[in-house]
């Protein structure tokens, strides 16, 4: 099966720079672009009838009323959904870019995990419409969507910039020189871009010279930066801060559940802090 | 994968959840307390049984917003164990009803569910709602006129309160009020602190003091066996009705092994065997409920008001859960099965009415379940065996009468099937051509034999044309699916 690059959007203020990211990769990786739109009606919030009786032929008028409520929104939503998806259709044609367009009536990680094996690169916005008035810095389906998926990840963030000088988190493990192989596979990636190499701890650079050397088998060059002292987190986000770094590639969700549950995941933690885009590679 | 479940099973729907789990705590008190009275034990036994039920279900049920906790049907099939050998066999017995419902689970027996038809969950959901209703007439023979004014005032509070104000929980308002007016008249009228002790300190783990052996087995295996039937029915049921107004998938298999889970609890814990709750579960969608956090609140609700209010609980009037037993018992019953009574085929009337009266009379709704798809499946025999047509036609040059059989045979309808021939016509050769039929068992093979032996006597001779592909049938291909080329040859044979 041919794969494809999917981009989710919804009404929230990320969607453009989904758009944006979906138009730059589907180009660079020569991949056909789909932009995908879910319904998911546990989205919509329910109404309480707090009054706690329950007479004559109630079933029957709660599930008429339920009905009615949701074919009215569901109405509704899908029509937004289809003028989201021509808008976003329309903005990366402007970037030179065909995409088709998909809109389902389920849950967004359902979906997605059913189509995964056709996804080379799924890009989602940091934060969705639910969580874009709360508290909480990242959507409330990111993680799940992470976790469960094991296809590489853009997570955009609401603004867009053409990416000149990406980041590469790396940490001299076999994963992530596995990760490196895979990259250097997608040449046009590295057209016109700065490649910086970063580690964070570690004793010796030879890791990072080791890593260079992938790339430059390949012709890319890179810089290589080895912080220590900091907190993982801390020390990439202060380098990418000091670079102008555009974007960061990095490997998710390498521990297991458990280290996870204990220690907590540097993945969620860069979710958080990251002020940059970050491509997640499983 | 038993306790797997996303962070929107739970936290989808905060502000919902909570306030529904509030509501319906309220309507899983008087039936906990109601029911206990009628199994014979003390009320804090159908408490700790509705909050232990409802907690563990939260985590381990396949159906988010479902309500399960201490049930009237589960308690109905309690009374003669509880009179004959004590409530520690009733806990032992619940811890049974839960390995075996566990079981269940492991075996897929809630696939079983497609067999019982609508009419009978219908019948089933109609006789439930009766069994509440009578459940309460003990409440209301041999009292003064107190209670029924009560009573009535109670359910007037219930229906009427909410065109008032729709925030306060109606059947809350009816128990402080009907409370209230007992408390300052001083009224001599029944009360909860009378029916027995209320739960006093959070639930407290125990092994049930009975004997390990197989007579404690041989008494409680009966019962344990009901109360998981029962149990399950039940919870598929409202498993089904959940599904419905929620337009949302369940797991019945999980469902089935998270009921057994929440007995096994509810039985170390020292409470009785539960299930779901179709009229509890109502309230919830109706509330606004949808997660397992709905279910969870009602348990932990119920637990605090029973455990820290106990004072005021006691002095709760029995009339005032009367009548919130009373609307349970309305809102449980299928109003529109009454209308649709004239539209629907007499056959589908008889089901679901068997199945009520089966249930009214032994107050086992597995029998009234077993009754409705018993007449169910014959109501269907019945139908199916109409589909039979024997053609004839005569050769007269050739003196031969041919037979053309079309549709279905077998046990309900060979006897049709026999009399479709004319044994007393002269003819010299009879054919029968049987390649658009289908012989299902061996009653229908045995009914073909039988008419060419008869055909025999009478001195023609008799050609069957096309009987292997008649009998294709007759062989049991269950699991033929995943053989393709079986699929083949069964599609080519008709």
């Amino acid at each position: 099966m041919e794969k494809r690059v999917i981009a989710c959007i919804d009404d929230s203020a990320s969607a453009a720079a989904v758009c944006d990211w979906a138009a730059w990769t589907s180009f660079k990786l020569e991949t056909p672009l789909t932009i995908l739109h879910v319904l998911d009606k546990s989205e919509r919030p329910h109404e309480s009838d707090l009054s706690g009786n329950i007479g004559l032929g109630t079933r029957e008028t709660l599930l008429e009323q339920l009905t009615l409520l949701d074919e009215q929104r569901g109405k509704l939503a899908l029509e937004q959904g289809k003028q989201m998806l021509e808008a976003a259709k329309a903005r990366v044609e402007k970037a030179g870019v065909a995409s088709k367009t998909l809109q389902r009536h389920a849950n967004l990680v359902e979906t997605l995990s059913e189509m995964e094996s056709e996804i080379r690169l799924l890009i989602v916005g940091r934060q969705g419409k639910k969580s874009e008035s709360a508290l909480a810095q990242i959507g409330s389906q990111l993680e799940s969507v992470i976790r469960t998926l094991h296809c590489p990840i853009l997570v955009s963030l609401a603004t867009y910039k053409i990416p000149q000088k990406i980041m590469i988190a790396f940490d001299g493990s076999p994963t992530a020189i596995r990760m490196l192989n895979h990259l250097v596979k997608y040449p046009q990636l590295f057209d016109g871009i700065e490649v910086h190499l970063v580690m964070v701890g570690g004793a010796t650079d030879s890791p990072l010279q080791e890593a260079k050397a992938i790339l430059f088998a390949e012709g890319h060059e890179s810089i290589i930066a080895r912080r220590v002292g900091d907190s993982l987190g801390v020390a990439l986000t202060s380098y990418v801060k000091a670079n102008d770094i555009d974007l960061t590639v990095m490997g998710a969700y390498g521990t297991s559940p458990i280290r996870r549950f204990i220690l907590g995941s540097n993945t969620t933690k860069m979710l958080h802090q990251t002020q940059v885009p970050l491509l997640l590679l499983r | 994968m038993l306790f797997s479940s996303t962070r929107s099973d739970w936290l989808g729907n905060i502000r919902g959840d909570l306030l529904a789990g509030l509501v319906v705590a309220l309507a899983l008190i008087p039936e906990a307390i109601a029911f206990s009275i009628i199994a014979g034990v003390d009320p804090k036994v159908g408490l700790y049984a509705s909050f232990c039920i409802a907690f563990s279900i939260a985590f381990t049920g396949g159906r988010p917003g479902m309500i399960s906790a201490a049930t009237g049907a589960m308690a109905l099939l309690m009374i003669t164990l509880v009179k004959g050998h004590g409530l520690e066999y009733l806990f032992a017995a619940t811890l049974l009803t839960g390995v075996l419902q566990i079981g269940a689970g492991y075996l897929k027996l809630g696939n079983l569910m497609r067999f019982v038809s609508s009419s009978v969950v219908t019948g089933f959901v109609n006789a439930l709602a009766i069994l509440i209703f009578l459940a309460q007439i003990p409440e209301l023979t041999n009292v003064t006129w107190q209670v029924y004014a009560m009573t009535l005032g109670g359910l007037v509070i219930i229906y009427g309160f909410p065109y008032i104000n729709k925030t306060i929980p109606s059947p809350l308002v009816c128990i402080v009020v009907l409370t209230a007016i007992s408390m300052s008249l001083g009224l001599d009228i029944r009360t909860v602190g009378d029916m027995g002790a209320l739960p006093d300190t959070l639930p407290i783990f125990m092994w049930p003091k009975v004997p390990l052996n197989m007579e404690t087995l041989a008494i409680i295996f009966p019962y344990s066996a009901a109360l998981a039937v029962v149990g399950l029915l039940e919870s598929m049921m409202t498993a089904t009705i959940v599904d419905e107004l929620t337009d949302t998938p369940s797991d019945k298999n999980r469902e089935c092994k998270g009921q057994g889970i929440s007995n096994i609890v509810a039985g170390f814990l020292g409470g009785m065997a539960g299930c779901a709750m179709i009229g509890q579960s109502i309230i919830n969608v109706k509330s606004g409920g949808s997660g397992r956090l709905s279910t969870l609140t009602a348990g932990i609700v119920l637990l605090l008001l029973v455990v820290f209010l106990n004072q005021w609980v006691s002095r709760i009037p029995m009339a005032a859960l009367v009548a919130v037993m009373i609307m349970v018992s309305i809102g449980t019953f299928s109003w529109k099965s009454l209308k649709n009574m004239s539209k629907y085929p007499l056959s589908t009337n008889i089901v679901m009415v068997s199945t009520v009266i089966v249930v009214v009379l032994t107050h086992n709704l597995a029998y009234g379940v077993l009754v409705g798809v018993l007449l169910a499946a014959m109501f269907f025999a019945n139908k199916v065996g109409r589909l039979l047509i024997v053609g004839s036609e005569l050769d007269v040059e050739e003196q031969r009468r041919t037979y053309t059989v079309r549709g279905q045979v077998f046990f309900a309808s060979s006897e049709k099937f026999t009399q479709s021939f004319d044994f007393k016509e002269a003819v010299d050769r009879v054919v029968i051509d049987v390649s658009h039929a289908h012989f299902w068992d061996i009653t229908a093979v045995s009914a073909l034999d039988r008419v060419v032996i008869k055909f025999r006597r009478e001195g023609m001779a008799v050609v069957i044309k096309g009987i292997n592909e008649a009998s294709a049938t007759l062989v049991d291909r269950f699991g033929v699916h995943d053989k393709p080329e079986e699929i083949e040859k069964f599609l080519a044979a008709h």
